[in-house]
């Protein structure tokens, strides 16, 4: 369970969060959408400690982590599995070494057991055989497959994304999307996904969250969502600019 | 007067305090041997093996510059003999260590600051942190065991081979005696300034590597962020390494008196 209450976030005099309170389930898909620069990502990032809010509450399993410092968190992050938007993969580790990451440094593990398991979320991710590629080898989508098998590997209890389809064709968008069921459905996990992409926030969402004025302004199910008669929501999944807001 | 402080010694003051507390983060995972040591290994190889060439090309013309000028001063005495005495203690003490200090401040503490910078714009050390690894754990120990152990060694290869090339020039260009060079140079050269020469080397190792990591872990977004974390790496890790020199040469050489 991943409760967040009151979260409130600035960077210099510039406020970010003001106020999101949220619960999510475990085994929960809860997808949080919002337009860009919304404060997606940076909410995302409060979830597992990278970033500490200016106030409120950011509880784990009824833990608080807002307080916990860099080692303390260490534990609490060995739940959670993280894919960023632009994979950050280790540029210079190959292919296994980025999946095998976790293993080596967290796991007291045999070679061959690794080299199994590497092989094995390979094969999930719909990549066997580029082991011995670096990431400058492997296309935008095979590497955020990459990322995703370095983040399932220790098999967490939590799955972030933070867009994990942004910048991809609608093709390999829709394989990251059965990838994430794919994930969801077989590892059971409590997943949050960030994006601005509806297609796919319909179809791995539990529950959509929609982050608006700094706050969450919409919460429901995909079907009361795409229903919702609430004007800001309706622009947002319908692709509505605001013609006051057009500069150029 | 304000506007000083708040411009320039508070930003100083913070730079300095969190450089710090990184040393302190980086000692206790010392102490606690949270070390990666095949990753030891390899900065070991990048900071000490890979440094050499640069290393040694200006311990021997440094050596070779120093050899000449103090003949030319020292003949008009008849003093030649002791030329390479002169050259001795000051490679030791003095010049090796700094000279080696500032090679490898501008070698690797610009790639170490632009690697771990590239890590953090790219969201890498973000990515450690949620595989429950703690960046100064895998980044900065690694890189300040390494540069602990390559400085001294670095270091010594220079005093060697610019006390080697000034005694060729010295001997073979311009014609001072062999036997007497040795015999003035051992007698004058000290064991103590030798052992200064590699403590403070081993001390300038730990100034490169964590300004480099500091620089880099911090660095701001984009190629600029990374760009002047790099250039900013060099200077701090220079002006620090001659600032230091000074207090150092005065404190140890005053322990050196004592004993």
């Amino acid at each position: 369970m991943i409760e967040v209450r009151d979260l409130k976030k600035k960077f210099g005099a510039q406020p970010i969060l003001d106020g999101v309170t949220f619960r999510i389930e475990t085994g929960e898909s809860a997808v949080i959408i919002g337009r860009s620069g919304g404060g997606k990502s940076v909410l995302l990032k409060h979830l597992i400690g990278l970033l500490k809010p200016d106030s409120g509450e950011v509880l784990v399993d009824n833990q608080s982590i807002v307080s916990m410092n860099e080692r303390e968190l260490l534990p609490v992050r060995r739940k959670f599995g993280m894919l960023f938007q632009g994979a950050a993969l280790f540029d210079s580790l190959t292919v296994a070494e980025n999946v095998a990451f976790a293993l080596r440094h967290n796991h007291r593990m045999a070679e061959g057991e690794i080299r199994r398991r590497v092989a094995t979320a390979l094969e999930m991710v719909d990549l066997p055989g580029t082991e011995n590629k670096k990431p400058s080898e492997l296309s935008g989508g095979m590497r955020k497959r990459v990322g995703l098998a370095r983040a399932i590997i220790y098999e967490p209890q939590f799955m972030l994304y933070d867009e994990p389809t942004t910048g991809l064709d609608p093709v390999v968008s829709d394989s990251i999307d059965q990838l994430i069921l794919r994930v969801r459905d077989r590892l059971k996990v409590t997943t949050v996904v960030v994006t601005h992409d509806m297609r796919s926030a319909r179809r791995v969402g539990h529950r959509i969250f929609m982050l608006h004025g700094k706050k969450i302004h919409a919460a429901g199910t995909p079907e009361e969502i795409f229903h919702s008669a609430d004007p800001v929501v309706r622009n947002f999944i319908e692709g509505v600019s605001n013609p006051k807001e057009i500069t150029f | 007067m304000n506007f000083l402080a708040n411009k320039w010694v508070a930003p100083w003051l913070e730079g300095l305090g969190r450089i710090a507390l990184l040393a302190r983060e980086a000692l206790g995972s010392l102490v606690l041997l949270r070390v990666p040591w095949r990753s030891v290994v390899y900065q070991v190889y990048y900071i000490g093996v890979k440094s050499q060439s640069v290393v040694l090309i200006t311990g021997a013309f440094t050596g070779m510059v120093l050899g000449a000028q103090t003949y030319f001063q020292f003949h008009k005495v008849k003093m030649d003999t002791a030329t390479l005495a002169v050259v001795s203690v000051s490679m030791c003490s003095e010049l090796g260590p700094v000279l080696t200090a500032l090679m490898v401040a501008g070698r690797v503490g610009a790639s170490i600051a632009a690697e771990l910078g590239t890590m953090r714009v790219t969201e890498q050390i973000d990515a450690l942190r949620t595989l429950a690894t703690h960046p100064v754990d895998y980044l900065v120990v690694p890189r300040l065991v390494a540069a602990h152990l390559a400085l001294p060694l670095l270091t010594a290869e220079a005093i060697c081979i610019g006390i080697g090339a000034s005694y060729w020039v010295g001997v073979h260009l311009l014609g001072i005696d062999p036997t007497y060079s040795w015999y003035n140079a051992i007698r004058y050269t000290d064991a103590f300034d030798v052992l200064i020469g590699m403590t403070k080397a081993f001390i300038y190792g730990g100034i490169v590597a964590l300004i480099g990591c500091y620089k880099g872990m911090t660095c701001s977004e984009g190629a600029e962020g990374v760009g002047r974390a790099t250039t900013e790496s060099v200077v701090y890790s220079s002006i620090t390494i001659l600032i230091a020199n000074f207090f150092l040469t005065l404190s140890l050489g005053s322990i050196v008196h004592l004993l």
